[in-house]
């Protein structure tokens, strides 16, 4: 199922401005991958060049490679969508379709492909929503609409709609970010659970999340405001906390800066 | 010590509250000042209740101004003038409003029966009293059904176009030509069909033919606020349906449009409710006939608003003809406040969940 990713060169621009570059690093499978690193040196940017959401804003362009074992997501004749089918992600913003119910949310990725059977449509729902830790909270009301659950909900509903179409990979841009405590806990038990079957790459802007979740940690770091975002580097989630190769490293997770 | 010279407040008052006056205050305001400019208006003489009404206007925001700034002091004096003028232009805008409507329904409801409805003016010349608007009605949905069904898809597509695909030179130019259509004057885009249709290729006049007319007013509106109301739907929508590998025109049909379908119905029916009411383009291509045609390919229809401008202006003054036209118009006021309501009831079914 999981699959592995190999990033070379991968340089990003909005337009004419280059928003990261010369990005290189290998995300293992069946792991969870922690991006950090300050506001606007490109994690989401990154993220979104993995399953080619990026091009998806005008004028979004890539350049370099980023193979998923060994299948290069930007050759020729790589068709967009079958690559987010492969790759799936969720938002930092829960965002369940305000006109489908809960069902309709999570069977939504299959309905709209095209690709599944009646039957078994009822088992994908109720296998995803028990993957996202939600089937208990819903089974009864899974045709009301989604966007009346409370926000740490919508957020497993949107997990849920994601695993539902079974990707390999599972990109998380700040998925937390919005949430409670609580639900913040929720979603960190199934990020432990759903990284048995799927890469995960999270982005988060909360170190502690990083450090409870991730088994490796990527730093990130631009230079200045209108510079392009770059990798500064990728370890052990335990290293990277404890006794990281780079002091900009060290000085960004304790709190210490410029 | 010090303490001694602080003066606690008197039991009961609040250094933070000030006199005000009673809740019912506008209303005796209001009262007073309608009484004062009818006494105004009887004493000076003044023949039109127009000028009574605009005396007492004037004199319940003055009212208001007066006695609130002694009262309450200034600032509040202020805030209530403020909340006067809004409901005088309120009640100024309304007037007009309910007056045309009582005096359609007044003047409409002699002859508006089920006879009415249901017959033409076939028998009847303009002058007798008898007949109906049943072949005005006929061509009134079919002319505008025509251009909505040659508007809509049109319209919607266009939109879909400029909010979803269009970049660069191309989108602005639709949107600047959309614009320019949106400002073209019926009589004009009246003119453009006859010139085109039938007199260059020959075509005789036909409720198809004001159906063109029609649409080429209905258009811009339909694209203009489909546009609005597609803009409306957030792009985290679309970034999560294209994020599970749905493509581009499915995300739009399947998610996109779902979730704006309310407001473009409404936006749809405001545009029918606009063309509805058209006289111009309908006198030069449709031509009027007292006749029932079904058919709006072949040979001339009528429409409502074409009856009503033809029952007035070809009976020589005749009563029943204007009673007729009075009914007529009763009846497209009718018809287009049931589309407005279907086009809620619609926005409302479809519009997007909320509930528990």
């Amino acid at each position: 199922m999981a699959k592995r990713i190999d990033v070379s060169g991968l340089t990003a621009y909005y337009g004419s401005h280059k928003a990261i570059e010369d990005i290189s690093m290998t995300v293992e499978p069946r792991s969870v991958t922690a991006f950090i690193g300050p506001s606007g040196c490109g994690k989401s940017t990154f993220l979104r060049t993995l399953n080619r959401m990026h091009e998806v804003t005008p004028g979004g362009r890539v350049e370099g490679k980023v193979l998923l074992d060994d299948e290069d997501l930007y050759g020729t004749h790589v068709d967009p969508v079958a690559v987010r089918r492969t790759v799936g992600m969720v938002f930092q913003r829960p965002n369940p379709f305000p006109t489908m119910s809960i069902f309709d949310n999570v069977a939504a990725g299959l309905r709209l492909n095209g690709s599944y059977k009646k039957s078994e449509l009822g088992d994908v729902v109720e296998k995803s929503l028990k993957g996202a830790n939600l089937w208990n909270e819903v089974k009864d009301r899974l045709n009301k609409p989604g966007s009346g659950l409370s926000g740490g909900q919508q957020q497993r509903l949107c997990i849920a709609r994601a695993i539902a179409v079974e990707p390999q990979v599972l990109l998380m841009d700040e998925p937390c970010s919005a949430l409670d405590p609580i639900s913040t806990l929720a979603i960190e038990d199934l990020i432990g659970e759903l990284k048995e079957r799927f890469t995960i790459v999270i982005v988060t802007h909360n170190m502690q999340q990083a450090a409870r979740v991730s088994d490796r940690t990527a730093f990130f770091n631009l230079s200045a405001v209108g510079q392009p975002g770059k990798l500064v580097e990728i370890d052990e989630t335990e290293r990277i906390f404890s006794n990281p190769s780079v002091q900009a490293t060290e000085d960004y997770i304790s709190g210490r800066f410029g | 010590m010090s303490n001694a010279t602080i003066t606690p407040p008197a039991p009961g008052t609040n250094s933070l509250s000030a006199a005000r006056l009673p809740r019912w205050s506008p209303y005796a305001i209001a009262v007073g000042a309608v009484a004062i400019g009818c006494a105004i208006g009887l004493g000076a003489g003044l023949g039109s209740q127009i000028q009574w009404g605009l005396i007492a206007a004037v004199l319940f925001v003055l009212g208001t101004y007066g006695i609130a700034a002694a009262v309450e002091g200034k600032r509040q004096a202020k805030d209530r003038v403020a909340t006067s003028v809004v409901w005088v232009a309120f009640i100024l805008a309304v007037i007009p409003l309910v007056s045309l409507i009582w005096e359609t329904v007044s003047r409409g409801v002699k002859v508006l029966d089920v006879f009415f409805l249901t017959h033409s003016m076939g028998v009847v010349t303009d002058y007798e009293p008898g007949g109906g608007i049943y072949h005005a009605i006929i061509g009134t949905l079919e002319q505008v059904g025509l251009a909505t069904l040659i508007s809509v898809p049109i319209g919607l597509l266009t939109a879909i176009y400029l909010v979803e695909y269009g970049r660069g030179k191309l989108a602005k130019a639709v949107t600047f030509f959309v614009d320019v259509m949106t400002g073209i004057p019926s009589i004009v885009a009246g003119l453009f069909i006859l010139s085109f249709w039938i007199l260059i290729l020959g075509f005789s006049y036909s409720g198809f033919a004001g159906s063109m007319a029609l649409s080429i007013l209905m258009i811009p509106v339909v694209v203009r606020s489909t546009e609005e109301m597609l803009k409306l739907v957030p792009n985290e929508l679309r970034e999560a349906s294209l994020a599970l590998g749905v493509p581009k025109w499915r995300t739009i049909l399947k998610v996109v449009l779902p979730t704006s379908i309310g407001g473009i119905t409404t936006g749809v029916m405001l545009a029918i409710a606009r063309i509805a009411g058209e006289t111009a383009p309908v006198l030069l291509l449709v031509w009027g006939n007292p006749l029932i045609n079904t058919d709006p390919f072949q040979g001339p229809q009528s429409s409502l608003p074409l009856y009503i401008y033809q029952q007035y202006q070809n009976s020589g003054g005749s009563p029943a003809a204007y009673d007729r036209a009075w009914a007529a118009a009763l009846v497209l006021i009718a018809f287009i406040m049931i589309l407005n309501l279907v086009a809620r009831g619609i926005a409302r079914w479809k519009a997007p969940k909320t509930g528990r």
